[in-house]
């Protein structure tokens, strides 16, 4: 097969294919005489169509992908200007993000149904969206990096602004200019390490960091300032409170890209640029994000304890679950950094899934109180097990996806620091009083709101949406090798890196 | 010496574009005094705008492989002169085409508009080409007078008249101080043209009395480009002038001035970069910062936009502070990315007319989003590129300039460029969300078509499908400031 395949710009492609289709969808608006329920149905079907093709693009470049082998794969390489170059590679980190990002876009968008104002404008959002975050991991140019990384802001600013909740102006303010802030103080950084390197390409910026090394000191700056970004994006305590309101008032779909895939840049950028670039800056800092990441485990947790609403309470347990992989990244040894990707891996699909599922009451009910909900296994079994299902995997079941990266993680942090173990692993316990809790309200008891009385089960379109997360979430906990065994190869590349070794 | 005639002669095929333009001036008036009626004006306007082309064009084709001085060193032709000559001459056809449709349709049809276009710009094609002192000012003086002019172009409105005088009292202080500048320099160097400067500086001489000329000089092409703190007239005459010269005097007399204050730093002071240095970057600094806390009140779509501008100049001048090659560079790429977009928004504003006048306030464009997708997809485009927000190519400016000023170790400078992008972002969103998130307003007229088209034009120009011709830019740019400086 990757004979065939061979001579194909196969990165492009998948990166493209789903802005071809938001040209697509800007033509068929620009010929069509207006918006109508005809057109809009349309529009949602080419966009479904788009984006299950770029999942079934990334299957093939999956199946031609060596995880075995550490180096980037695919490699393009067109040189553009400035000494920049368009430069495209994957690596199995790399890869398994995409397919996370492919996989569940189509989720998204079957989620998206529901919209019903300008929705070819936010079928286009999605698209570029998409084409912008599967970028971010395909771009092997740190200039092309920060292109994709920055441009993702743009539609998402514009999807929480238009499509959300009451303070969506607010939440899309901050947001934008949160990120903004810390990319910005990065980019100069990049243009300090491009400028002393002499070179914009990730692997050549990863073999110069290891054989002549940036200066120690100014790497201090040049960490803090990449720490900048990516903490914001993670995001870390205590630069995560953009996060609960940008969730809240996201549109469901765009909570679920931004839980599952936007906060795994940060995680992505750490491994990727802050180890294997500033090891000796990254060796300085470990106690501090390990600081970082107890508190944000506990803290979190915490306070994700005391929330009335349910979507809120979702974006706290993403930070405190984000401070596992901040925790299993610095471990800097193969079980910490492979607990990290993870982790990462299956807190998209699980986020995910539970922002989907808050999706489903609020579609019903337009309200995500938690005192408005209960008894809801009443009148929805089948959603009721499918919620059940994902808590659980989110506190950490052992048989859910939700175990395998945060016992590993905490294993990786053992063998650095007993005490940041111990303080995760209370999180893991808080994480449970927090997501049960959250069930019983929603869930279990009778109903008493007269509201509630005909709210009706998941129907056709929600049990497909549904389906592929539920088998993701159980293959990915009970077979969790088919995952650590993919991404080997690139978590002894970062560890490597971190320690100093030549590979 | 060599006689004036013969000097003439061996200048004259250098001048082209220069004659153009002051041919079609002269003979516009003329015809324009003869024929009467409101046709003249479409007519004049349409060969105003082929002028101004064919100016571009002709400058283009006759580039030198190497700077040729003529008029007895008067002035030279070279790369950076051509370049910024190209950016003018199409910036100001653009511009022209934005503002005689809009004259054409409020029935303004006063055919002096497209002659004090062109004649501004022969003033800007003479800056950027100038290279002593008395060419500077008369290049300055030219273009000045006829912004004066177009600025209290509405003479019935209080406010265009208010713009037109502040403008020019303002404007003739900064004139005072160049001429003033100007005559230290002379002074204390014994000559006004460039090289001899330029000798006389880098053997050390004429001391504290060139400095002093220097700054003085550099205040007054602040003054002219609109870097803080020099540019507290910006958001008065931005406002007060109709929006079509406004749309003009965002985008080509920026560049001429920046090109002239280039010229000027990189020819006679550039054994003085460890002087001016500080006054550029303190002019960097201070118009980033203030560029942009200043915009964050504003409610006036063209005084934020002025302020914007001030802001973008601040991006400019961190390039020019920066010096070596990659300095200059930075700074002309910088200005051939911020044009597009900058004339493609007051295009876009332009085209959003309610009964006939267009776009005021921030308010205006509510809803666009939904009353008219393409032209607030067009909008967004242009504003996020101005905004420096990748993957437009406003961003590119920013990151080349942002290196440059790294690579010269001017670290705080780079990180001050990056909060100040932050905080000039929020206004930029402040529009956005206008756009987006707001209920609409009265429906807008629909916009003619070559506002359209220009609009247009400019957004395709500042997507990143001029990333395929980034590449001939940088070439040109560089060529550019290796044969000039």
């Amino acid at each position: 097969m990757s004979e065939m395949l061979e001579g194909w710009p196969l990165l492009s492609i998948l990166t493209f294919l789903p802005a071809a289709g938001a040209i697509w969808v800007m033509a068929a608006r620009a010929m069509s005489p207006g918006e109508n329920p005809g057109f809009d149905r349309g529009v949602r079907l080419i966009t479904l169509i788009v984006t299950l093709a770029t999942f079934a693009a990334s299957l093939v470049v999956l199946a031609a992908f060596d995880h075995e082998n550490p180096d980037y794969q695919f490699v393009e390489n067109v040189p553009w200007a400035f000494g920049i170059a368009y430069r495209m590679g994957v690596d199995s980190m790399a890869m398994s993000l995409i397919v996370l990002t492919t996989f569940l876009t189509p989720l998204c968008i079957l989620a998206s149904w529901s919209i019903d104002k300008q929705v070819s404008s936010y079928m286009v959002l999605f698209l570029i969206l998409e084409t912008l975050m599967i970028g971010v991991f395909c771009a092997q140019d740190i200039i092309l990096f920060y292109l994709f990384f920055e441009g993702g802001l743009i539609p998402m600013f514009i999807l929480i602004g238009v499509w959300g909740g009451s303070r969506r102006v607010y939440a899309a303010f901050k947001f934008f200019l949160y990120t903004l802030l810390g990319s910005l103080l990065m980019l100069v950084a990049i243009v300090a390490i491009i400028s002393i390197a002499g070179t914009s390409s990730i692997p050549e910026l990863t073999a110069y960091a290891r054989q002549t090394g940036f200066d120690a000191d100014l790497q201090i700056w040049l960490w803090l300032a990449f720490f900048a970004s990516f903490a914001v994006k993670m995001p870390m305590w205590p630069v995560h409170t953009w996060l609960p309101d940008a969730h809240v008032e996201a549109p469901t779909a765009a909570s679920v890209v931004l839980a599952a895939i936007l906060l795994k840049m940060g995680g992505y950028g750490f491994l990727r640029f802050s180890l294997p670039m500033f090891p000796d800056a990254s060796h300085f800092f470990t106690p501090m994000v390990f600081a970082l990441s107890v508190v944000a485990i506990v803290w979190a947790s915490l306070v994700a304890f005391r929330q009335l609403d349910i979507k809120k309470l979702i974006a706290y347990s993403s930070v405190a679950h984000m401070g596992f992989v901040t925790m299993g990244i610095f471990s800097g040894n193969m079980q910490g950094v492979q607990g990290a990707i993870f982790q990462m891996l299956s807190h998209g699909v699980i986020s995910g899934a539970l922002f989907l599922c808050v999706g489903v009451v609020y579609d019903r009910m337009h309200t995500r109180e938690i005192a408005f909900y209960g008894g809801l296994v009443n009148r929805m079994p089948v959603y009721a097990a499918i919620f059940m299902l994902f808590t659980l995997g989110n506190v950490g079941l052992p048989g859910t996806s939700g175990f395998p990266g945060e016992i590993l993680t905490m294993v990786g942090a053992f063998q650095v620091n007993a005490w940041v173990a111990a303080g995760a692993a209370l999180g893991v316990i808080l994480s449970a009083a927090y997501a049960l809790t959250l069930y019983r309200k929603v869930a279990f008891g009778v109903i008493e709101n007269p509201k509630l009385a005909g709210i009706t089960d998941l129907d056709g379109r929600e049990w497909i949406t549904f389906a592929p997360l539920v088998i993701a979430t159980l293959v990915m906990g009970l077979a969790p090798s088919l995952v650590f065994d993919f991404t080997h190869a690139s978590a002894e590349a970062v560890v490597n890196a971190f320690a100093g070794n030549a590979p | 010496m060599i006689s004036p005639m013969t000097d003439l002669a061996y200048s004259w095929p250098h001048l082209f574009p220069e004659v153009l333009l002051a041919g079609f001036a002269l003979l516009g008036v003329f015809f324009g005094a003869l024929m009467g009626g409101d046709r003249r004006f479409g007519l004049i306007s349409i060969l105003g705008v082929a002028a101004l082309v064919g100016a571009g064009v002709l400058a283009i084709v006759h580039q030198p492989l190497a700077p040729v001085h003529i008029l007895q060193g008067a002035m030279v032709i070279d790369g950076v002169g051509v370049f910024a000559k190209a950016l003018i001459a199409f910036a100001a056809a653009a511009t022209l085409t934005l503002g005689a449709d809009h004259f054409n349709n409020t029935g303004e049809r006063r055919f002096e508009f497209p002659i004090l276009v062109v004649l501004a710009t022969l003033g800007m094609f003479v800056m950027v080409s100038a290279r002593d002192l008395i060419t500077l000012y008369v290049g300055v003086e030219l273009q000045s007078l006829c912004a004066y002019i177009l600025a209290a172009w509405r003479r019935d409105d209080a406010y265009s008249s208010e713009a037109g005088l502040k403008y020019f009292v303002l404007s003739a202080i900064a004139s005072g101080l160049l001429l003033f500048g100007a005559s230290f320099v002379y002074g204390f160097t014994g000559s006004i043209h460039f090289d001899v400067i330029a000798s006389v500086v880098s053997e050390g001489g004429g001391g504290v009395g060139v400095i002093f000329g220097l700054v003085l000089m550099l205040c007054a092409l602040g003054f002219k480009m609109s870097a803080a703190p020099f540019h507290m007239w910006t958001p008065d005459v931005y406002e007060g002038a109709p929006t079509p010269v406004t749309a003009f005097f965002a985008a080509a007399p920026k560049v001429a001035a920046v090109v002239l204050m280039a010229r000027l730093l990189y020819e006679p002071f550039a054994a003085m970069i460890g002087q001016w240095g500080q006054v550029v970057m303190a002019l960097s600094a201070i118009s980033m910062v203030w560029g942009s806390l200043g915009a964050l009140l504003q409610t006036n779509l063209k005084r934020l936009m002025a302020y914007s501008s001030i802001t973008n100049m601040g991006f400019v001048l961190m390039g020019l502070a920066s010096g070596g090659e990659q300095g200059p560079v930075s700074a002309l790429i910088y200005l051939a990315l911020y044009l597009p977009a900058t004339i493609g928004i007051f295009g876009l504003i332009l085209s959003m007319r309610r009964e006939g006048l267009p776009a005021e306030t921030v308010q205006d464009l509510a809803g666009l989003a939904k009353t008219r997708a393409w032209a607030a997809a067009l909008l967004t485009m242009l504003l996020f590129s101005v905004a420096g927000i990748p993957p437009f190519a406003g961003f590119i400016g920013k990151l080349l300039v942002l290196s440059a000023a790294v690579d010269a170790a001017l670290y705080w400078l780079a990180i001050l460029g990056g909060v100040a992008a932050v905080v000039a972002a929020a206004y930029y969103l402040r529009l956005l969300a206008s756009i987006w998130f707001s209920a609409p307003a009265a429906p807008l007229q629909r916009p003619s078509g070559a506002v359209a088209l220009t609009a247009a034009t400019a957004a395709i120009l500042s997507f990143p499908v001029l990333v395929f011709a980034l590449g001939f830019i940088e070439r040109w740019a560089e060529a550019a400031v290796r044969m000039s400086f």
